[in-house]
């Protein structure tokens, strides 16, 4: 059973790790749109997608590679469990 | 920067002093300062001299205090001043100012070793006269070139260009086929193979030694980097700290000389800093040279201003079209003495010339940042292939190829061929040459230009794979992909293309001597440290180097994505060009050498007139001028006439 808060902590620290290169000057928002706030460019979601597959076993489809599902923490957080959920 | 020449053979017979002279006055080119001899029983060395470093006392061939330990060099040691130090403390003599003298007194201390003390780039020749031992030793990443060649007597030669080889008269120039299929494949010869029968190359980091009648070839460094999985714990921050100080000190160690020091700027990303870090290091004015291109296709030039305002250089550009480059590419050959599958030497050529032409002998070039830091499209092209392999049947991840390639986007019409394109070997992310496998693959096609009597002399794909198996080094399996991706790249295409072609060879051809910061071996090894997703982030590449320097660049230049360097190639030898290599190209000449086939040749020609032409096209035509070039150039003329340049060039 996939636990929240341990997903929310995982992914956090993916994104403070690898896309923030470790700054923990940032105030790290879960709300917050990765693209607005320049965490990621629009190519960076390679990146993402690459850590969600390898850290949950999830696959991707194209048609799920979209902001929505992508674009903060929060949203990671649901689409990884509506993704496990759905499995 | 220098010319080497010599020969050894182990019988102690009286030397051929006419062919010493002849072999070294061929390299007159590289060092037009002066000349020196050295020659016992048995070995002669010779030099042809750029005064660079001691102007007044550093001529060569040098010795050490007894004359039992002989030097010819070509190259610059930077860590000289701290290398004679050390060597004065130990109770050496040293009765020059010069680089070289360490050499030989770094040898009474380290034997073989002693390359290993080296922060330089380098081609050595130095005898031990009392082991009669004669060593052959060339920098980590092969800078400064040499070769080498055995007569049917026995006599070993060697030289900084092959030309002085057969300058020599003992050994005749001979097309070698495998050399060619090679480039129309991996647009290299793989080292120790050169485009010459019987010629070898000294690799890269490599030493040849010969004594008492043994040859052993002893590979001293080679590029490593640290399994996927094991990389240093430390943070960005610390990375981009370490990353400044030794390009920092890089920089500086390369400023040393008694000459003024000046730099190409081309506009991009990686000049620009070594230009900023100058300015920095060194009062005074700075001079700067670039290349503008008639064509748009091509051109820099704003970019470069930029960088010209920005750092108030003393500017100066040659602009170069179509007509030029065809002019030139029969120099370019001479000096390059290789088939090239492109014409971007020819450009450089023609820059070198106005550096001399303006009073500088030194100039800095931004060479090998894209290697060790990840700047190239291929690299990034390997990512996104690798991400797509994941979901073979994604859309979406195939589309992030568009952000590579900008035609993707320009031609719509054109996505389901692109995809069929990158589409092949999707799923292979095993294969040790993923990254470069599709690139030649498709270069591999070019063959079919050739005549079927040629292309029958080239080699297997099988016999290409284990040549390319023993160049390279094993294990690199464990290293993560970008690793090996910039492997493949550095060994193949930056050593043995780059460096010289495009480096060493188009500078020497004026007399000027290149350096390359980034290729400080301090900093290729920190390189190789710094994890994978600090230099391609995303698809951003080389991100740490331009987080760590985008402060002393124009905003517009620090994030300005990468433009590789690229030249015109058909349009400069179509019809109605009267320069060299149109005439080496026309129905007459491809039938005489025979290499071509002339209907083929005939019909990439024809299409040339019209713009029709793909970039492989471009590729097959700059291949065919350059066998057509390599042939005429020395097989065809005498190995007395070689030792000359050819009436066009220089």
């Amino acid at each position: 059973m996939l636990c929240e808060s341990q997903l929310r902590s995982d992914i956090r620290r993916f994104v403070i790790d690898e896309l923030l290169m470790g700054d923990t000057s940032v105030v790290l928002r879960d709300e917050a749109s990765f693209l607005e706030t320049g965490t990621i460019d629009s190519t960076g979601v390679l990146e993402v997608v690459m850590f969600l597959e390898s850290e949950f076993g999830l696959t991707v489809l194209d048609r799920e590679l979209v902001p929505e599902n992508l674009d903060s923490v929060d949203r990671l957080v649901c689409f990884v469990m509506r993704k496990k959920h759905a499995a | 920067m220098c010319g080497v020449a010599g020969f050894v053979h182990l019988e102690h017979r009286p030397v051929d002093s006419a062919a010493l002279r002849r072999m070294t006055r061929a390299l007159v080119h590289r060092g037009p300062d002066g000349e020196g001899y050295f020659e016992a029983p048995g070995i002669a060395l010779g030099h042809r001299r750029l005064a660079v470093i001691d102007l007044a006392d550093g001529a060569q061939p040098l010795c050490n205090e007894d004359g039992s330990v002989w030097v010819s060099f070509n190259g610059e040691i930077f860590n000289y001043l701290e290398l004679r130090a050390d060597l004065q403390k130990r109770g050496h003599v040293l009765r020059t100012r010069s680089d070289t003298e360490t050499l030989v007194h770094l040898y009474e201390e380290h034997g073989l070793d002693f390359v290993h003390q080296l922060n330089g780039q380098f081609a050595i020749a130095l005898w031990d006269a009392k082991r009669r031992r004669l060593v052959l030793a060339r920098d980590r990443v092969g800078i400064r070139p040499l070769f080498h060649a055995t007569s049917r007597d026995g006599t070993l030669l060697f030289a900084s260009e092959m030309k002085a080889l057969f300058a020599h008269g003992a050994v005749r120039a001979e097309i070698d086929p495998v050399a060619v299929g090679q480039v129309a494949r991996l647009w290299v010869t793989v080292p120790p193979r050169t485009a010459f029968k019987g010629v070898e190359e000294l690799g890269a980091g490599t030493m040849l030694i010969v004594e008492e009648g043994r040859r052993v070839v002893r590979r001293y460094w080679s590029h490593s980097f640290p399994d996927a999985n094991d990389y240093e714990e430390r943070s960005f921050d610390d990375w981009r700290d370490q990353l400044d100080a030794t390009l920092h000190d890089a920089v500086r160690l390369q400023l040393r000389a008694d000459v003024p020091v000046a730099a190409y700027l081309s506009g991009g990303l990686d000049s620009s800093i070594l230009s900023a870090l100058v300015r920095r290091e060194r009062a005074g004015q700075l001079k700067t040279f670039s290349l503008a291109f008639e064509d748009a296709r091509f051109d820099e030039r704003e970019f470069q201003q930029r960088m010209v305002d920005h750092l108030s250089t003393d500017h100066r550009q040659v602009s170069v079209g179509a007509h030029d480059i065809g002019e030139d590419f029969a120099d370019v050959v001479w000096f390059a003495e290789r088939a090239m599958t492109r014409t971007a030497p020819a450009p450089l050529l023609r820059l070198s010339r106005l550096v001399r032409d303006s009073g500088i002998k030194v100039v800095l070039s931004g060479e090998g940042a894209d290697e060790i830091f990840g700047g190239y499209n291929l690299f990034r092209e390997d990512k996104v292939r690798r991400f797509w392999a994941r979901e073979p049947d994604s859309q979406a991840r195939a589309a992030l190829l568009s952000r590579l390639y900008g035609y993707i986007d320009r031609d719509p019409k054109a996505e389901a061929f692109w995809r069929l394109f990158f589409r092949p070997g999707l799923e292979d992310t095993g294969d040790p040459y993923y990254s470069h496998r599709r690139r030649w693959e498709n270069t591999s096609q070019i063959r079919r230009v050739f005549t079927p009597h040629f292309r029958e002399q080239m080699q297997s794909d099988e016999a290409l794979q284990a040549e390319l198996e023993s160049y390279l080094v094993p294990d690199r399996a464990r290293w993560h992909p970008l690793c090996r991706a910039q492997y493949l790249e550095m060994s193949l295409f930056m050593s043995c293309y780059l460096l010289s072609s495009q480096g060493d060879r188009m500078m020497m051809g004026h007399s000027v001597e290149g350096r390359v910061p980034f290729l400080d071996h301090r900093l290729i090894e920190l390189a190789a440290r710094i994890p994978p997703k600090f230099k391609l982030r995303g698809l951003e590449e080389k991100y740490i180097l331009r987080k760590s320097f985008s402060h002393l660049l124009p905003q517009s230049v620090a994030s300005r994505p990468k433009q590789p360097y690229r030249a015109p190639i058909a349009s400069c030898f179509s019809a109605g060009k009267s320069n060299l290599t149109a005439r080496l190209l026309s129905r007459e000449a491809l039938a005489r050498s025979g290499f071509a086939n002339v209907q083929a040749m005939d019909k990439l020609m024809s299409r040339a007139g019209t713009g029709g032409l793909g970039e492989r096209d471009e590729m097959a035509i700059a291949t065919v001028a350059s066998l057509q070039l390599l042939d005429h150039l020395f097989v065809q003329r005498s190995a007395h006439a070689q030792q000359e340049a050819p009436a066009h060039a220089l």
